[in-house]
């Protein structure tokens, strides 16, 4: 059957199979291997992406079942090519992860939380990442990233964002002001993104 | 050559890692990610019997379903392939990726399906009738002693895989003049390492060219060479590419069976063939799991607490076939004494088969549980003698100046300061203050405990438990190697050898290089060719990276700085030790003339009439390191194991509620010295992680068979890997003691943590029921045994009070 879907920004449409997980059509029918699968069955989380904003495990639902929804994979959060958001620089920064097998699901995880609060405690942090399992670090680093990128994010000079940048659109300098190429296209709310803000 | 920690410019810096820009942005390369035009896909069909004969397979109807290619039956490829590589000499038991006739534990794989999709495979598998006829099965280790038990081979004649005894100095003597005794029993619960990404393999035969290329999430020494004995090809026809991220390994990613499986497929069909597991398959049948192992212990000691003797005999449950199980007793051998004195020990190993999964290599190899029975003994012989726990082991620990410490299985201990690390941990924890912590908590009505575990993390990692275990072995190389290339624009390469599971090799090569060369780690590109480009490597087993790869990466780029300087050297008319080297440029002291590295380059490029005789042109260098110590074969019982041994002294607080029994970790306190740190962030994830690790060995962890063969824990929904909420913020202190073999001092790091964290829990449990008269002997201790015994125990003071 046809699905249409936001994915990173982007109109997609793909002719799924009625029992085919979001997660193979994420990786197979769109190319997007940065969703890992793990456990297929719910628990390592290391499928995770967001569904209108929030964390989701994309093998636990049907590609049909996503059907006009507003996804968002670890591919959408690179500001653009070869930069890193605030939040996955803070990962880099920290070392929060080793073989990067759920490195996307906990980068995204990190993202829902930072949108909804901008200090969380280590408690929160903890909370926010609980449902993603990794085997490699025993989540030290991990919560350090994380709560690194929150500082980072309160003390940025940047706006706040409402979503996260779409691939290949234009990066927009909100200090540059009229002298920024493309200024205007963008709201300022959008445009710090590029800068690696919170959605 | 050691270095002074005060000359490195990169090694041991904060610097970030760079393999982590490509995981945070979903850019890893996974086996997964892998898709090759036409490419064929693979599910199993597994036996549901511990025990049974293959009567008939019955593949019509899943061959009657459209996209269904092929049905392969364990008859047909033992036709086809060579049987699958036994460590012991123990011909046979036999082992091929598919079963054999008969089926020898509920999970094993007796037939693969071969489809379009994996979907369609999964429905086709489902199709395969296979009839068995069920037979007799046994699950238990002890079980498998008694000469009547149901023989999981039987052509090997009985269960027993290997049953050594080992005697190292003079235990009777030891143990009569001494004047207090203690003998215990403690149980290791079968656990593995289980990464979040399963074992997959792609396999493409080329039959035009004669080429096998593999591409596989693997972490395993010699893989190709396996592959090629196993399906009957050169090992020049087998091509596995390298530049594959392994999603987590700590030991278990070395899917042999699968690759054979999937290769043999591949070379069948003519067409690209991909396995990758699902957790099922993974859990029960990947043929995964690490030890099982049941420990007796004997410790002779006097009123000091000094132990002077031990007697160990560990039982190991391998699992249906012997795969790395029995080499997993071998190991421990390396560090038999953990950090302490014990003047002589007895050593019985003994493997037995029964109808469970197979056992894979798991992170530390076999020590992790006996550093858990060593340690128990500390704890208990502290306890006998009225010590504080950590005096206890302040009083057996090595002394610094003894080092290098000759042990009595015959390994030489490099270098350590336990009772310094220790101190340091006292210091920086406020033993005092946790005591009366624990004290107040339990004055509050929890039961609190706290534990306290030495260990060692031997590291470096050769094979020597493999000959000393078999005789017809005769291996003592094992190198690793690195190879570096500064093109003719200037732009430096290096290349590792081996595939990395989340370990940060690159950022190792890059770090080493940069140190010795002098100039930005940034600048240097790090590449993996495949394996028929490859210089020897052992893979990164054995904790033996920052070692191995570190050392040969450091040494061929001496080598190359020689070159350079010789180079330079020559234009100027001096002797290259007359030469000054510093930051890739090369100067003569005595003239103030100066070469710059593009200048440099550009002779060895492009100006060969300027060239000193007999040089090579171009910048090209290679280097084979062999395992520091690694000299010879066992004598006598003895050998010298792994070169290095890094320390840990783990403290941990644990609070409980009674009724309830969640062990609660209040605190956890990790010493650690590995020698000279090459990276920092790298040697405190693998801290961090192996502590976790060790916290689900302990307390959540374990595949349970029942009374009919069946594994109960085969999901994540029952097999329980520690999530955010188990695990502490874990604080670590650090100390280095360089070690004297390598080439900055540095010790291994990969394995710190699991190795220590187990017996600390379990000390921290035991520590907090004590004064109800309970003890746990078993891991994991989990949340229902602690609240069942804490129950039983306080029911039975209650009856005790009332009839008092
Ligand atoms: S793969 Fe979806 S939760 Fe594990
Ligand atoms: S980084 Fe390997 S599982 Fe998290």
């Amino acid at each position: 059957m046809k699905v249409e879907l936001t994915i990173n920004g982007t109109a997609r449409t793909a002719e799924v199979e009625a029992r085919k997980t979001l997660l193979d059509a994420l990786r197979e029918d769109f190319q997007l291997t940065g969703t890992h699968a793990g456990c297929e069955h719910g628990v390592c989380g290391a499928c995770t992406v967001l569904i209108d904003g929030a964390p989701a495990r994309s093998c636990l639902m049907f590609a049909c079942q996503a059907d006009g929804y507003d996804i968002t994979t670890i591919e959408g959060m690179a500001p653009a090519p070869g930069e890193l958001s605030v939040i996955q620089d803070a990962f880099c920064e920290t070392h929060g992860m080793q073989c990067g097998f759920c490195t996307p699901g906990m980068v995204l995880a990190a993202h829902a939380l930072l949108a909804r609060e901008d200090s969380p405690d280590r408690a929160a942090i903890v909370e926010a990442i609980s449902g993603n399992i990794c085997r490699c670090t025993g989540y030290g680093q991990i919560v350090e990233a994380i709560a690194l990128a929150a500082e980072r994010l309160r003390t940025a000079n940047t706006p706040r964002g409402v979503r996260p940048p779409q691939i290949g659109a234009p990066h927009v300098d909100p200090d540059a002001g009229e002298d920024a190429p493309g200024a205007g296209i963008l709201e300022a709310a959008d445009a710090d993104m590029p800068h690696g803000g919170r959605p | 050559m050691t270095e002074a920690p005060s000359q490195f410019r990169f090694v041991s810096a904060n610097r970030r890692v760079r393999e982590d820009r490509r995981f945070v942005a979903g850019r890893g390369h996974y086996v997964a990610d892998i898709a090759l035009e036409g490419m064929l896909h693979v599910a199993m069909v597994a036996s549901q019997h511990p025990a049974a004969r293959i009567v008939s397979i019955d593949a019509s109807a899943a061959l009657a379903l459209p996209g269904v290619h092929y049905v392969l039956t364990g008859e047909e490829l033992a036709g086809g392939v060579d049987q699958l590589m036994n460590g012991l000499d123990t011909p046979n038991v036999r082992r091929y990726p598919l079963a054999v006739g008969r089926t020898r534990y509920a999970g094993e794989w007796v037939a693969a399906v071969v489809a379009d999709s994996r979907a369609l495979a999964e429905d086709a598998a489902e199709k395969v009738r296979v009839v068995y006829e069920p037979l007799a099965y046994l699950t238990k280790a002890e079980e498998a002693l008694d000469p009547a038990s149901p023989p999981v081979h039987p052509e090997h004649g009985s269960n027993i895989l290997l049953d050594r005894q080992f005697v190292w100095g003079e235990v009777d003597r030891h143990f009569a003049e001494s004047p207090r005794h203690l003998s215990f029993r403690v149980t290791w619960g079968r656990n593995s390492t289980v990464p979040i990404e399963t074992f997959g393999v792609v396999a493409s035969w080329d039959p035009w060219r004669d080429m096998l290329d593999v591409w596989a999430s693997i972490q395993m020494p010699k893989y190709s060479d396996q592959i090629s004995r196993a399906l009957r090809i050169p090992t020049n026809a087998v091509r596995v590419h390298q530049d594959v991220d392994v999603g987590g390994s700590y030991g278990v990613k070395r899917g042999i069976k699968h690759t054979v499986l999937v290769g043999y497929l591949s070379r069948r069909l003519n067409r690209p063939v991909r396995f990758l597991e699902d957790r099922l398959e993974n859990m029960r049948s990947g043929d995964a799991h690490g030890p099982e192992r049941i420990f007796d212990v004997d410790v002779a000691f006097d009123e000091a607490g000094i132990i002077k003797s031990m007697k160990m005999r560990a039982l190991d449950n391998a699992g249906a076939y012997a795969g790395r199980a029995p080499f997993q007793l071998g190991k421990p051998i390396g560090a038999i004494v953990g950090p302490y004195k014990i003047q002589s020990v007895a050593y019985r190993a003994q493997s037995v088969t029964t109808n469970k999964a197979v056992q894979e290599a798991v992170r530390g190899f076999g020590q992790s549980p006996t550093n858990y029975a060593i340690e128990t003994a500390m704890d208990k012989v502290a306890r006998a003698c009225g010590l504080d726990r950590v005096e206890a082991r302040r009083r057996n620990f090595i002394r610094k100046e003894e080092f290098p410490y000759l042990i009595p299985s015959g390994t030489r201990y490099d270098s350590g300061d336990y009772h310094t690390v220790v101190e340091k941990v006292l210091a920086h924890v406020d033993y005092d203050g946790l005591l009366a912590e624990r004290d107040r908590l339990r004055a509050s009505g929890l039961l609190a405990g706290i534990g306290i575990a030495a260990c060692l993390e031997p590291s470096g990692g050769n094979s020597s438990f493999e000959p000393l275990l078999n005789e017809k072995n005769t291996t003592t190389t094992w190198m690793d190697s690195a190879r570096i290339t500064i093109d003719g624009p200037g732009f430096v390469t290096v290349t590792i050898h081996t595939t990395s599971s989340g370990q940060g090799h690159e950022t190792l090569a890059a770090t080493v290089v940069a140190e010795v060369l002098e100039i930005d780690p940034d600048r240097i590109r790090v590449v993996r060719p495949d394996t028929l480009e490859s210089l020897p490597s052992n893979s990164p087993v054995g904790s033996r990276m920052a070692i191995m790869l570190g050392g040969a990466c450091f040494h061929a780029a001496q080598k190359l700085k020689a070159k350079l300087v010789a180079i330079a050297a020559f234009q100027f008319g001096i002797a290259p030790e007359a030469a000054r080297y510093e930051t890739g440029a090369v100067s003569d002291p005595a003239s103030g003339r100066r070469l710059d590295w593009a200048d440099i380059v550009n002779i060895a490029h492009r100006n060969f009439h300027l060239l000193p005789p007999d040089t090579e042109p171009g910048l090209a260098v290679t280097h084979v390191m062999q395992v520091p110590t690694a000299t010879k074969l066992p004598e006598d019982g003895r050998v010298q194991m792994y070169p290095c041994h890094s320390f840990e002294f783990h403290v941990v607080l644990i609070a409980l509620d009674p009724v309830l029994g969640k062990p609660e970790i209040r605190r956890y306190v990790i010493g650690h010295d590995c020698g000279t740190v090459i990276n920092p962030h790298i040697v405190k994830g693998m801290t961090l992680g192996g502590i976790a690790h060790g916290i689900g060995a302990a307390l959540l962890e374990e595949f349970v068979y029942d009374d009919e063969g069946q594994l109960l824990t085969q999901s994540f929904m029952d097999y329980l890997l520690p999530s955010s909420h188990e695990v502490p913020a874990v604080e670590i202190v650090h100390h280095v003691t360089p070690s004297p073999f390598t080439v900055f001092g540095q010790k291994g790091s990969g394995e710190s943590g699991y190795l220590g964290a187990p017996a600390a829990i379990s000390g921290a449990l035991n520590d907090a029921v004590d004064a109800l008269g309970i003890a746990f002997d078993k891991l994991p201790i989990r949340i229902f045994a602690i609240s069942d015994a804490v129950a039983a125990a306080r029911a039975k003071q209650s009856q005790e009070k009332t009839s008092a």
